[in-house]
């Protein structure tokens, strides 16, 4: 697929990075030459220094025939100009970042069709809406919510004086009584896929597949017995917190936020009504007791410094705070968040640049399934897709013990009329089933390619 | 650095080359020559070693940066020209290591010196593998490889920057990969162009092959001792007109294909590569009438000298070393012009020229209004300064070699004009010089030290020095 990207800031290079393991042909814009160079000496790509919302330089990098535009520069007017004119070009689909929450109200949809913008994405809310889920179930180090169904992808650790430990997974499906599947296990740095013989051991990272209700029920047999979060201390008063806040005081939970800034500290006091603002540096320590952080539910640590947040994040964890969130950009500090002992550790930047992914992916999906939603999990080591699976596909009201499908991927689930059933060997495809596959290896591009 | 990246890529490439043996093996084949068993030899016991020792070593990391790139481009084409070497050997034509190192050097780099003082006694095996290596060696190696087989590396932009000549490499296609097979694609598409016009003119399928790979790669290897002046006139001029078509940018053609005709005018490098052909065509026709008195055959051998040194190629329709002054110093200049960037061609390369007498002039207004701002521009876009001066380093680093390279031939003892034709000859790729290498002579007066000096001055010259100057710097070889 032929992808133009313009504006290669930290939002644009991940979007780049994940692309291009798909085998995109992909030409970057940016203005700024010293980008440029950095962009085409690390990337199979084509680079073009200039102004993305020009016609020229659209035209230069092949918009009349490029089947995405995703214009991620910092300013939204220019993203949408960018989308505007890259549509007129006929480029078939756009997508421009939008951040600011004047323009992403509820006449939003009108500005989208007008201009021609396929998808609109806001990293901030985005980001937000993902530590809500998470401080939703505060005891996994990471949630996903799959939109079609009501069951989530819950990521938690097993503790030592779990009740499971040491049992086989199909032990395991007997003695605890609810509707849930253990997808993936995260094991000295691999993840697999296990089978029903697979022993869970303390220390292992687990992928379990159920529902929203039942979640915290099942939870408790892995160890886990927490509480409902109801305070939460935010330190930095940046976009993802104003959003976090904002469904936070909808949930009813009690927010405080803490920022050094104090023009910042008074629009968020304006803005927010329900929430505490306090003014002054979340990195002294002596001010995040004086401020209660001993006693709080959970520390959100969303300052533009990766290397305060960490340090912020690990002071809570000493003092016993029961859940700590810490916002990371920078890869090599993602990677090192294991051995900092970080709880739940999020990358606004990855989670928009798994949100091109799977939409770059639905387009290019074949006549007989087609990709719903993409899911990145366990740091992008494992896959959830959900296909919907269309009237060409063959193999339909077929035992799936009769369908010879690859050892490398899981179905976790089958969602009909709004059911979702966790598949054993008697279950069938139907036409507009939607599926739930789990993968850790190769992706996987259509439903027909895993079953062999 | 990725020493098992490099190691394994450079194995690579040498299985290839064993597979690429089967075009000679199977001319051998048909001739019924016993040089087929040397390179059956070399084929299977080349590809066993590199298959067995890259089973050993397995990349672990795919990090590769601009100086892994260098260094596997420079260690690829001495393996290849190690490899290439034996068959010549195992078949006895051409005994001594040195001299057939030489030859292949020789071939892949496309200049097209020779070291065989008959070439008409040679299998016509062997004379597929020497006009063949012009072929492999014309669009680069490791472009091939880039173009056949699946990802190599996770930067092929470094290779491909190394690999090819010219101060700016752009992609056509935003992959390597892609870009790669197109100009490959293009390639063998004027070749194949070539080929058939060639087979019209009388030439049987051996010789049409072995003048095309020659001309497609600006190489220069022929089949007969007296080159190309043995062929009818229409072969001449195809021959001619084919050469300078190897020479321009190839991104070019592709622009072409793309029906983007507008480009090609807009060109100004192709523009200045067309003027000096057709000036120095010209100036020489004028020249050397006298000698002809027929100004058909006069602008014949003017236009096919000039082509076949300005791309570098090195095929002779005409004894040159017999033309008077000034003919021969404008076709010693031409070998330092070269073709286009971007080409099959070697020496600096027209738009290294274009940019420097752009920088130049920008200079000289500095001087005279030294307040003044300018910016040097190409094609109506803005040549980096880093690209300026890229060029004036290159031409320093070329003219340093060049005198350098020419002081170590000296102690030879031969005349001043072969001393300093053969290096410039060597150098830029071209394969003939004057006097004692002149196109009907050749290199077997050289001693073997100066062979294997003018053996690096071939590569130096094909890979734009810096891949192998890299190679020597102690510098790189540190481990931090």
């Amino acid at each position: 697929m032929k992808v133009i990207i313009s504006g290669c800031g930290k939002i644009g290079t991940a979007i780049l990075q994940s692309l291009i393991k798909e085998e995109h042909d992909i030409v970057v814009i940016d203005t700024s030459a010293n980008v440029i160079e950095t962009i085409s000496n690390r990337f199979d790509v084509i680079t073009l220094c200039g102004n993305g919302a020009s016609y020229d330089v659209l035209v230069e990098a092949g918009a009349k025939s490029a089947d995405l535009f995703i214009s991620v520069t910092p300013s939204d007017e220019y993203n949408m100009l960018a989308c505007f004119v890259a549509k007129k070009l006929g480029v078939r689909n756009t997508v421009a970042r939008i951040r600011n929450s004047e323009y992403n109200n509820s006449g939003f949809d009108y500005i989208e069709n007008e201009l021609g913008i396929s998808v609109s994405v806001n990293p901030e809310f985005l980001t937000a809406k993902k530590l809500f889920d998470v401080l939703s179930l505060p005891s996994a180090t990471s949630v996903e919510n799959f939109l079609a169904s009501d069951m989530e992808m819950i990521e938690v650790v097993v503790k030592d004086d779990s009740k499971i430990e040491n049992l086989p997974l199909y032990e395991l499906r007997k003695k605890i009584p609810r509707k849930f599947l253990v997808c993936l296990v995260e094991r000295e740095g691999k993840v697999h896929i296990p089978n029903g013989n697979f022993i869970i051991k303390a220390g292992d990272k687990v992928g379990l597949f159920a529902s929203k209700t039942d979640a915290n029920e099942i939870l408790k047999y892995f160890g886990y017995n927490k509480k409902r979060i109801k305070s939460i201390m935010i330190v930095g008063a940046s976009k993802i917190a104003f959003y976090l806040s904002k469904l936070l005081i909808g949930a009813k939970s009690s927010v405080k936020i803490i920022d050094i800034d104090e023009q910042k500290c008074l629009e968020f006091s304006e803005k927010l009504d329900k929430a505490t603002i306090v003014h002054g540096n979340g990195m002294s320590q002596e001010l995040l007791i004086e401020e209660g952080v001993l006693s709080t539910d959970a520390l959100v640590t969303l300052t533009g410094k990766d290397e305060q947040n960490v340090l912020m994040s690990i002071f809570a964890n000493n003092k016993n705070v029961p859940k700590t969130i810490t916002k990371v950009n920078r890869e090599e500090i993602l990677k090192l968040s294991n051995e900092l002992g970080l709880d739940t550790v999020v990358s606004p930047k990855q989670l928009v640049a798994d949100l091109i992914v799977s939409y770059a992916r639905a387009l290019e999906s074949s006549k007989n399934s087609k990709i719903e939603t993409l899911y990145s999990l366990f740091g992008g080591m494992a896959e959830a897709c959900e296909f919907k699976i269309l009237s060409n596909f063959k193999t339909t009201n077929v035992p799936l013990k009769d369908l010879n499908i690859s050892k490398r991927v899981l179905i976790a689930g089958i969602i009909r009329n709004g059911e979702t059933i966790i598949p054993c060997g008697e279950d069938v495809f139907r036409i507009g089933d939607k599926v739930i596959v789990i993968t850790a290896e190769e992706p996987v591009y259509d439903l027909s390619e895993i079953i062999g | 650095m990725n020493y098992k990246l490099i190691l394994s890529t450079v194995l690579k490439v040498i299985k290839i080359e064993a597979v690429l043996m089967l075009l000679p093996l199977i001319t051998a084949l048909i001739y019924k020559e016993d040089c087929f068993y040397s390179f059956l030899i070399t084929m299977v016991v080349a590809f066993t070693i590199a298959h067995v020792v890259q089973k050993f070593i397995k990349p672990g990391e795919f990090y590769f940066y601009a100086k892994d790139g260098l260094i596997t481009v420079s260690l690829t084409w001495i393996a290849v020209s190690l490899v290439g070497a034996v068959p010549f050997v195992l078949s006895g034509e051409i005994p001594s290591f040195i001299d057939a190192f030489f030859e292949t050097v020789s071939g892949f780099t496309t200049t097209g010196a020779s070291i065989l003082n008959d070439v008409e006694s040679m299998s016509k095996g062997t004379l597929m593998w020497r006009s063949f290596s012009h072929f492999i060696g014309g669009m680069g190696v490791l472009v091939f490889i880039m173009a056949i087989t699946r990802k190599t590396t996770d930067r092929p932009i470094h290779i491909l920057r190394a690999e090819m000549p010219g101060p700016i490499v752009s992609k056509l296609v935003p992959r390597s990969k892609d870009t790669a097979k197109i100009l490959y694609l293009i390639y063998m598409g004027l070749t194949s162009i070539l080929v058939v016009l060639l087979l019209f003119g009388g030439m049987d399928l051996f010789e049409s092959l072995t003048h095309a790979f020659g001309a497609a790669g600006t190489g220069g290897f022929g089949i007969k001792n007296n080159s190309i002046a043995g062929y009818s006139p229409y072969i001449q001029w195809v021959l001619a007109i084919g050469m300078l078509v190897f020479g321009i940018n190839f991104n070019l053609f592709y622009l072409i294909l793309l029906k983007k005709i507008g480009v090609i005018f807009k060109s100004s490098e192709l523009r200045t590569y067309v003027l000096i052909v057709i000036s120095a065509v010209a100036l020489i026709t004028f020249n050397i009438y006298p000698l002809y008195n027929n100004f058909s055959s006069a602008i014949r051998s003017a236009t096919f000298q000039t082509s076949s040194i300005m791309t570098t190629t090195g095929y002779a329709t005409a004894d040159f070393n017999a033309w008077p002054n000034l003919s021969k110093i404008i076709l010693f200049t031409l070998m330092f012009i070269g073709g286009c960037a971007g080409s099959t061609a070697g020496g600096l390369k027209v738009s290294r020229i274009v940019i420097a007498l752009k920088k130049i002039k920008a200079e000289l207004k500095k001087l005279l209004y030294p307040n003044t701002v300018s910016v040097v521009k190409l094609d109506g876009e803005k040549i980096d300064e880093g690209v300026t001066s890229g060029v004036s380093t290159y031409m320093s680093i070329y003219f340093i070699c060049f005198v350098i390279l020419t002081v170590l031939i000296s102690f030879n003892g031969l005349s001043f004009e072969t001393t300093v034709s053969s290096v410039s000859a060597c150098f830029n790729n071209i394969g003939p010089g004057f006097d004692l290498v002149g196109p009907t002579s050749n290199y077997s007066v050289y001693n073997g030290f100066s062979k294997i000096v003018l053996s690096i001055a071939m590569l130096l010259g094909r890979l734009e020095i810096y891949p192998l100057l890299l190679l020597l710097m102690p510098t790189t070889w540190k481990k931090k």
